[in-house]
C-alpha cells in the first residue's frame, strides 16, 4: 500500500526511470548484465587461451631462445620433430603407451571398483573413502611413495612377493617396468572416475532392472542391455578425460624418475629426465626439457602445438557427443 | 499327486539353493571389496609405518618398526625449510581458491541462469579450455610473465584465477543449472535485478556447490607441481611444498625415513580437509561427471 501511495510523489525523471521498460530497453539492459556477469571469463578466455594459443602458434614458426627476439624458421621446428629429434619418437611412444594404458586401466577399473560398490548394501560408505583416499593424494607424494614402494632391495612389495617366494622385479630400475609401474600408481589415484562411474550406476532406475529380472535376463545381459547403454555419457566422458590426464602426464614421471635414478639432483632437473634409459620420457616433459632447460622456446612451440591439436580432438568428440546429446543445451 | 510334488518341491527345492547362491555371491563381493580396499590402503600404511622408523631400520627389510621414532615429525623440519613451502602452498591454494569464487560465481550463474545468444558456444570453449593440457600455454606464458618481472614469484599462478577458471566454472554451472528456475522466476517478479537475485536467492541454495569447487580448486593448487615447477622454480624461496617435496629425497640421499615422514606431512592436511567435508567432494565430483 505505501509503495503505491508513495508513487505520485516521486519526481519526474525518478519516474521516468521506473516506468515499465520497452521490450528493447529490457534486452539491452539484459545484454549489458550477461556481459558484465561474463567478464572476468571474457578477459580471461583473451589473456590466458587465445592470446597464448596464437603466441604459440607464431613461436612454432620461429627459433626463440627466450633472450634474443625470434627470428623466422618456417617449418624448420616441425621437420626437425618428425625427421631429426633423435628423442622425439620415444616421446611420443611413451606418452602414447601411458595413455593407452591411464586411458584403459582408469576406465576399466573405476568401472569395476564402482559395479562392486554399487553392490554393497552396508558399509558401502566406509569402501568409497578408503576407494577414494588415495585419489587425493598430491601427484609428488603418490610418486616418492610409490617408487619407495616398490624399491627393488627393501621396498615393501618386494617383501612381501618374498614371502611367496617371488623374486621381486627392479620395478622403477627398469626400462620394461618403468611404465607398468607408473600405471599401476595412476590406478591407485583414480578413484575420481569410480565416483562418478558409481553416480552414474545408482541412477540407472530400478525398475530396468527387475523388468529384465523378470523377463529372465541373466546379470551379463543386465549389464550389456541396461547399465551399458545408461552410462555410455558419462562412460564418455570419462574416457575423455582419462586421454587427456594421460597426453598431459608429467609431475608423476618426473618425480619418479629423478628419485628412482638416486641421484642427488634437483627434480625436473636434465640429468634424471626419463629415467631409466628414457623409458619414462613423455611427450609433455620433453616439452618442458626443449622449452625451460634448452632454451629451444620456437621448438617447445611446435611441440605445444602438436599436443594441442591431439587434445583439442579429443575434446571435440566429446563435446560433440553432449551436444548429441543435448547437454549443454539445458533451458 | 506326482505333479504336486513337483510344484511344492520345485520351489522348496530351490529355495535354500538360491540362498546358497545368495550367500556366496555376497561372500564373494565383500572378498572383493575388502582385497580392494586393502590394495588402496596398504601403500599409505606402509608410508606412515616407515615414516617413524629410524634411519638404520628403514634401510633393512623390516616392515614394522622395531622402535617408534615420533621425533622424525619434528626432526624433518631440519633438514628442509618444510614451513616456508607450507606457508607458500597455503598462499598459492589460498589466494588462488578466494580469486577463483569471486570471478567463476557470476560467469557460471550467465552460464547456467540466464538466456542468450552464444551461451552454448560459451559453455563449450569452458569446456576446451578445461581440456587443454597446461604445457600447451607454458611458452607464450612464461614469456609474458617473465616480461612483467613475475617469474620467480607465486603471482603467475594465482593472477589469473582473477578472470575465472574452467574447471570451477563448469563445475559451478552443473550445480547451478540444476535448481528449480521458479526460484529465480518468483524473485524477478518481485522486480529483483539479476544481482540481487545472485546474491540472495541463487548463493544460499549453492552454498554445497560452492563448498566443493572451493575444495577442488585448493585441491588442484596444492597438488599442483607443473605450474610451481615453471614459474617459482627458479626461486626457492618461492617454492610450495610440491616442489619441495620433488627435491626433498635428492637432498636426503638414503633417508627414506625421513623423506616418508615429509610425504606423510604433505599429505595429512588434504586427508584431514577430506575427512571434514567428504560429503562435498563426492557431490562435486559427481556434478563434474556431465550427467546426462
Amino acid at each position: 500500500m505505501t509503495a503505491i501511495d508513495s508513487k505520485p510523489k516521486m519526481a519526474a525523471p525518478l519516474k521516468a526511470a521506473l516506468r515499465p521498460a520497452t521490450p528493447k530497453r529490457t534486452k539491452l539492459k539484459g545484454r549489458l548484465v550477461v556481459l558484465a556477469f561474463m567478464s572476468p571469463w571474457l578477459i580471461g578466455i583473451s589473456v590466458f587461451f587465445v592470446y597464448p594459443l596464437l603466441a604459440t602458434i607464431f613461436y612454432s614458426f620461429t627459433n626463440f631462445d627466450l633472450i634474443n627476439d625470434p627470428t623466422w624458421a618456417g617449418f624448420s621446428n616441425f621437420v626437425f620433430m618428425f625427421t631429426k629429434d633423435p628423442l622425439m619418437w620415444t616421446a611420443i611412444g611413451n606418452t602414447v603407451w601411458l595413455t593407452i594404458a591411464i586411458t584403459v586401466g582408469r576406465v576399466g577399473f573405476g568401472l569395476l571398483t564402482a559395479i562392486v560398490l554399487s553392490k554393497i548394501k552396508r558399509g558401502s560408505g566406509v569402501f568409497r573413502t578408503l576407494f577414494y583416499l588415495p585419489a587425493l593424494a598430491p601427484p609428488v607424494a603418490a610418486a616418492l611413495a610409490f617408487v619407495f614402494l616398490l624399491n627393488p632391495s627393501t621396498g615393501p612389495i618386494n617383501q612381501v612377493l618374498d614371502l611367496f617366494g617371488i623374486d621381486g622385479p627392479l620395478w622403477f630400475n627398469d626400462p620394461a617396468l618403468a611404465k607398468p609401474s607408473l600405471t599401476v600408481m595412476a590406478l591407485w589415484s583414480s578413484g575420481t572416475v569410480m565416483v562418478i562411474l558409481l553416480a552414474s550406476l545408482l541412477d540407472v532406475p530400478g525398475e530396468l532392472y527387475e523388468a529384465a529380472g523378470l523377463d529372465g535376463a541373466s546379470g551379463w545381459k543386465q549389464f550389456v542391455h541396461i547399465t551399458l547403454p545408461s552410462i555410455t555419457p558419462v562412460l564418455m566422458f570419462c574416457i575423455v578425460n582419462s586421454v587427456i590426464v594421460g597426453l598431459q602426464f608429467f609431475t608423476e614421471a618426473v618425480v619418479a624418475g629423478s628419485v628412482a635414478s638416486g641421484n642427488a639432483s634437483v627434480a625436473g632437473s636434465s640429468e634424471t629426465l626419463g629415467y631409466p634409459n628414457n623409458s619414462t620420457l613423455t611427450f609433455p616433459m620433453w616439452l618442458y626439457e626443449q622449452g625451460f632447460h634448452q632454451f629451444h622456446m620456437g621448438y617447445a612451440s611446435a611441440m605445444a602445438i602438436v599436443l594441442f591439436l591431439v587434445s583439442a580432438l579429443f575434446t571435440v568428440i566429446l563435446v560433440r557427443r553432449m551436444r548429441a546429446s543435448g547437454i549443454g543445451e539445458e533451458e | 499327486m506326482s505333479t504336486a510334488t513337483k510344484i511344492l518341491a520345485g520351489p522348496a527345492r530351490r529355495a535354500p539353493s538360491r540362498a546358497r547362491q545368495n550367500a556366496l555371491s555376497w561372500i564373494g563381493l565383500h572378498s572383493v571389496a575388502i582385497a580392494l580396499a586393502v590394495a588402496f590402503i596398504a601403500p599409505i600404511v606402509f608410508i606412515f609405518l616407515t615414516s617413524v622408523m629410524s634411519d638404520q631400520q628403514a634401510l633393512t627389510k623390516n616392515l614394522w618398526p622395531t622402535s617408534w621414532h615420533w621425533e622424525n615429525f619434528v626432526e624433518v623440519f631440519n633438514k628442509a625449510p618444510l614451513i616456508r613451502y607450507f606457508l607458500n602452498s597455503i598462499m598459492y591454494a589460498g589466494l588462488a581458491t578466494i580469486f577463483m569464487l569471486a570471478s567463476s560465481i557470476p560467469v557460471a550463474y550467465a552460464l547456467a541462469r540466464m538466456k542468450w545468444r552464444g551461451r552454448n558456444l560459451m559453455f563449450y570453449l569452458v569446456i576446451v579450455a578445461m581440456m587443454l593440457p597446461p604445457q600447451v600455454m607454458a611458452v607464450p606464458m612464461y614469456v609474458m610473465w617473465a616480461k612483467l618481472g613475475l617469474t620467480g614469484t607465486l603471482w603467475p599462478l594465482v593472477i589469473p584465477n582473477l578472470f575465472g577458471d574452467a574447471f570451477s566454472i563448469f563445475l559451478l554451472r552443473q550445480f547451478l543449472i540444476t535448481i528449480p528456475k521458479s526460484y529465480s522466476e518468483s524473485a524477478r517478479i518481485d522486480g529483483a535485478s539479476e544481482l540481487g537475485i545472485l546474491t540472495k536467492v541463487i548463493l544460499p541454495m549453492a552454498k554445497p556447490g560452492i563448498a566443493a569447487a572451493a575444495l577442488f580448486s585448493f585441491l588442484n593448487a596444492w597438488n599442483d607441481y607443473f605450474g610451481p615447477l615453471l614459474y617459482s622454480g627458479e626461486n626457492p624461496d618461492n617454492w610450495t611444498l610440491s616442489l619441495g617435496l620433488a627435491s626433498f629425497r635428492g637432498a636426503q640421499q638414503v633417508q627414506w625415513n625421513m623423506t616418508m615422514t615429509a610425504t606423510v606431512l604433505v599429505m595429512m592436511p588434504v586427508i584431514i580437509l577430506f575427512f571434514f567435508a567428504q560429503k562435498y567432494f563426492i557431490e562435486g565430483i559427481k556434478f563434474s561427471g556431465v550427467k546426462g
